[in-house]
C-alpha cells in the first residue's frame, strides 16, 4: 500500500482530488476541444515514474470534437481494463509546443501496492537508486 | 561649420580635428537613423546632469557604450567608424517627470548598435558595451538599462535554455498545471540529515520539487556532498512512494568554475534532474553551466541573488526584463521572476511583462506591461518563472490568474510553516493547485470564486483547512517601486 498522503499514485492534474465524476472528466474534455487539443486514451499496469509509454486505447481522437463521445470512449476503455490505470491525456500541436498539455488519471486498480526502493551503495557513501513496482513481479495482463 | 541636420560635424578635416567636441557632433546622435533589423537597440532612461541637453547626454551614452572616448582620436579615421558610432536616435520625456512636476527630467534615450560590435554567443561581451562604463558616466546624473530589441541574427548565436519548458516537462511528466516547489528552511543551519528530512516530507506531500537556497553552498554546518546525498535519499524515498518524478535544486555554486562542474558531476552521478545556480557567479559562469547542462540533460535552475542591488531603483541601474532577456539568452531553465502576491518586489504588470519575456515564441510591444519593443525569440526555448517569496495556498486563484501555467510556484514557508508539518503543508498546497486548475478548466470565474473553490477542497482535506486559516490575513501590500511609465493612467515616477 502506498504511504502518501492520498494513499495512491499521484501522477496527472488531479491524483489528490477525489475520484473525478464523469461531469467533471466532461468539463475537462470540453476545456481539452476548447484549445484545439486532440484526447487521447493510455492505459497501463506499470506504475513506474519513468513508464513514459502508456499503451494507447485506439489514436488521438484527433477528429472527435464531441465530449459526450469522447467520455463514452473512456468508459469503454474503464470496461476494457477495470484493473488498469487509465489516463486522459489532451496534445497540442502548436508550433513551440507540440507536446502533451493535459494528463489525468480516471480509473485506477482496487489496490495500489505502489513502489519498492532499491540501492545499490558505491564508493564514497554514493547510491544508485532503482524504483520497482511490486506489481511487475507478475507478468503483464495478471499484475492487479 | 558645416553639419547636417542632426548637428553631426560632416567635413572630415573640421570632425577630427584634435581636442574636445560634443558627442552629438561626433556622430552619436541621428534623429534620422533607421535601426537596421540587424540592430541590437538599447533604450535607456537617463537624467541629464542638470543644463546637459538631453540628445547630447544621449549621444554621450551612445558614444561611450561604443567607440568613443572623452576627447577625438585621429585613429578613428583606419576604421568604419560611421559603422561602429552607437547612435542614439530618440529622445522622450518620461511622463510625469520634469517642470512642473516633483520629479527632475527624464528621458527614455534609443541608441542602435551595428551587429559587429558584438561577439557571438557572449553575454559578457554584449553587457561589457552595453553597461560596461557608461553608468559612471559623468554628463548623466544617473542611468538605467530600461529595455534591448536584440536582433535574431544574434539570438541565433545562442544555445539559450539548456532545457525549456515543454522538454522540462516531458521529463518530469507533468502536464497541465504549475510545477509546485518549496525552498528547504532554516536556509542555514541545517545538518545534511536533518536537511533531507525536510525534503523528504515536502516531496511526499505532494510537491514536485524542494530547492536549496541561495546562500546555501558548502559551510561548516553541512558540507556539499552530505547535502546532495542526503537530498537524493529524500527525493529517491518520495519517488517511489508517490509514482511521481521528483526533484531538489542542489545548488552548485561556488567559488570556481572547477569547483562547480566538480558539484554538477555529483549531481549528476546521483541521477538528480535538476541542479541550480545564482546570478552572483556571473554571466559567463552561467554560460558554462547553461552548456554543461544541455550536454548531460539537467534542467539548470537560476536563483536571481543579487538582482535587487541594480534592478529596484526606478532611475538606474538595469531594469529585472532585460536581465530576463539575458537569461534566455544565456541558457537558464528557471529563474525567479515575482510573485504579484508575495513579499518580494513587483509591480503586477512589469512582472506580466517579465513572464511575457520568458515564456513566449514572441513578444509584441507592450508599454501597461513595460515592452518597448517587438521582439522574436527565434526558436530559443522558454524560461519557466519562478514565484517564490512570501505566497501560500490561499492565494492560488490569485496565482493561477496573473502567472497561469507555466511557472513554478513555490511555497517556503507556506509548506514549512504549516502547523500540522511539513508534509501537511505540501498536501495543503497541491490540493488547492488542482482544486483550482480543475475550476480554470471546467469555465469558472475562479479569481473571484477562489475562496469558495479553496473552501469547498478544503472540506475534504484537513491540512488545506488549516493553511487557509492560518495564513488567511497575509498579504503584502505595499507600493511598487518599479512601475510602468506608459499606460493610459501614467503611475507617478519615484
Amino acid at each position: 500500500m502506498i504511504t502518501n498522503p492520498t494513499g495512491r499514485l499521484t501522477q496527472g492534474q488531479f491524483s489528490f482530488l477525489p475520484d473525478l465524476t464523469d461531469e467533471q472528466i466532461s468539463a475537462q474534455i470540453k476545456w481539452a476541444l476548447a484549445h484545439d487539443w486532440a484526447v487521447s486514451i493510455e492505459y497501463t499496469d506499470d506504475p513506474h515514474p519513468r513508464n513514459t509509454y502508456w499503451e494507447m486505447f485506439g489514436l488521438p481522437m484527433f477528429d472527435l470534437k464531441d465530449p459526450a463521445a469522447i467520455l463514452m470512449e473512456i468508459n469503454e476503455a474503464r470496461k476494457t481494463f477495470p484493473n488498469y490505470y487509465i489516463r486522459v491525456m489532451a496534445f497540442n500541436s502548436t508550433r513551440g509546443v507540440e507536446s502533451p498539455a493535459m494528463s489525468f488519471i480516471v480509473n485506477r486498480p482496487a489496490n495500489e501496492p505502489g513502489l519498492g526502493l532499491s540501492r545499490q551503495e558505491g564508493q564514497g557513501r554514493e547510491i544508485r537508486y532503482g524504483f520497482h513496482a511490486y506489481a511487475t513481479d507478475k507478468p503483464e495482463g495478471e499484475r492487479y | 561649420m558645416d553639419s547636417n541636420g542632426s548637428g553631426q560635424i560632416t567635413d572630415a578635416a573640421e570632425r577630427y580635428k584634435s581636442g574636445v567636441i560634443p558627442y552629438k557632433k561626433m556622430g552619436y546622435w541621428d534623429a534620422d537613423y533607421v535601426p537596421k533589423e540587424t540592430d541590437v537597440i538599447a533604450l535607456f532612461r537617463l537624467t541629464p546632469q542638470p543644463g546637459v541637453d538631453p540628445e547630447e547626454a544621449a549621444a554621450a551614452v551612445a558614444g561611450e557604450s561604443s567607440t568613443a572616448t572623452w576627447t577625438v582620436v585621429w585613429t578613428d579615421r583606419l576604421t568604419a567608424a560611421e559603422l561602429y558610432r552607437a547612435k542614439a536616435y530618440r529622445v522622450d520625456l518620461v511622463p510625469n517627470t520634469g517642470p512642473g512636476t516633483n520629479t527632475e527630467a527624464q528621458y527614455f534615450a534609443y541608441i542602435a548598435y551595428d551587429l559587429d560590435l558584438f561577439e557571438e554567443g557572449s553575454i559578457a561581451n554584449l553587457t561589457a558595451s552595453i553597461i560596461g562604463n557608461v553608468f559612471g558616466f559623468k554628463a548623466v546624473k544617473a542611468l538605467r538599462l530600461e529595455d534591448m530589441r536584440l536582433p535574431v541574427a544574434y539570438l541565433k548565436t545562442f544555445q539559450g535554455p539548456a532545457t525549456g519548458i515543454i522538454v522540462e516537462r516531458e521529463r518530469l511528466d507533468k502536464f497541465g498545471r504549475p510545477i509546485l516547489g518549496a525552498t528547504v528552511k532554516p536556509k542555514l543551519g541545517l545538518s545534511g540529515r536533518n536537511y533531507g528530512r525536510v525534503v523528504y516530507e515536502a516531496l511526499k506531500g505532494g510537491l514536485d520539487f524542494t530547492k536549496d537556497d541561495e546562500n546555501i553552498n558548502s559551510q561548516p554546518f553541512m558540507h556539499w556532498r552530505d547535502r546532495f546525498l542526503y537530498s537524493m535519499e529524500a527525493v529517491n524515498r518520495a519517488s517511489a512512494t508517490t509514482g511521481e518524478v521528483k526533484g531538489h535544486y542542489l545548488n552548485v555554486t561556488a567559488g570556481t568554475m572547477e569547483a562547480m562542474y566538480e558539484r554538477a558531476e555529483f549531481a549528476k552521478s546521483l541521477g538528480s534532474v535538476i541542479v541550480m545556480i545564482d546570478l552572483v557567479i556571473g554571466y559567463t559562469a552561467i554560460q558554462s553551466m547553461a552548456k554543461w547542462a544541455r550536454d548531460n540533460s539537467m534542467i539548470l535552475h537560476l536563483h536571481r541573488a543579487g538582482h535587487g542591488t541594480y534592478t529596484r531603483q526606478k532611475n538606474h541601474g538595469i531594469n529585472f526584463r532585460v536581465i530576463s532577456k539575458w537569461m534566455r539568452m544565456a541558457g537558464v531553465d528557471h529563474i525567479h521572476a515575482g510573485t504579484i502576491v508575495g513579499k518580494l518586489e513587483g509591480d503586477p504588470n512589469m512582472v506580466r511583462g517579465f513572464y511575457d519575456i520568458l515564456r513566449e515564441s514572441h513578444n509584441d510591444v507592450n508599454l501597461e506591461r513595460g515592452i518597448f519593443f517587438e521582439q522574436p525569440w527565434a526558436s530559443l526555448k522558454k524560461v519557466m518563472p519562478v514565484a517564490s517569496g512570501g505566497i501560500h495556498a490561499g492565494q492560488m486563484h490569485q496565482l493561477v490568474h496573473y502567472l497561469g501555467e507555466d511557472v513554478v510556484l513555490q511555497f517556503g514557508g507556506g509548506t514549512i510553516g504549516h502547523p500540522m508539518g511539513v508534509q501537511a503543508g505540501a498536501t495543503a498546497n497541491r490540493v488547492a493547485l488542482e482544486a483550482m486548475i480543475m475550476a480554470r478548466n471546467e469555465g469558472r470565474d475562479y479569481l473571484n470564486e477562489g475562496p469558495k473553490i479553496l473552501d469547498d477542497a478544503a472540506k475534504t482535506c484537513a491540512p488545506l483547512r488549516a493553511a487557509l486559516d492560518t495564513w488567511k490575513d497575509i498579504t503584502f501590500n505595499y507600493a511598487s517601486t518599479d512601475t510602468p511609465d506608459f499606460v493610459p493612467t501614467t503611475t507617478g515616477s519615484i
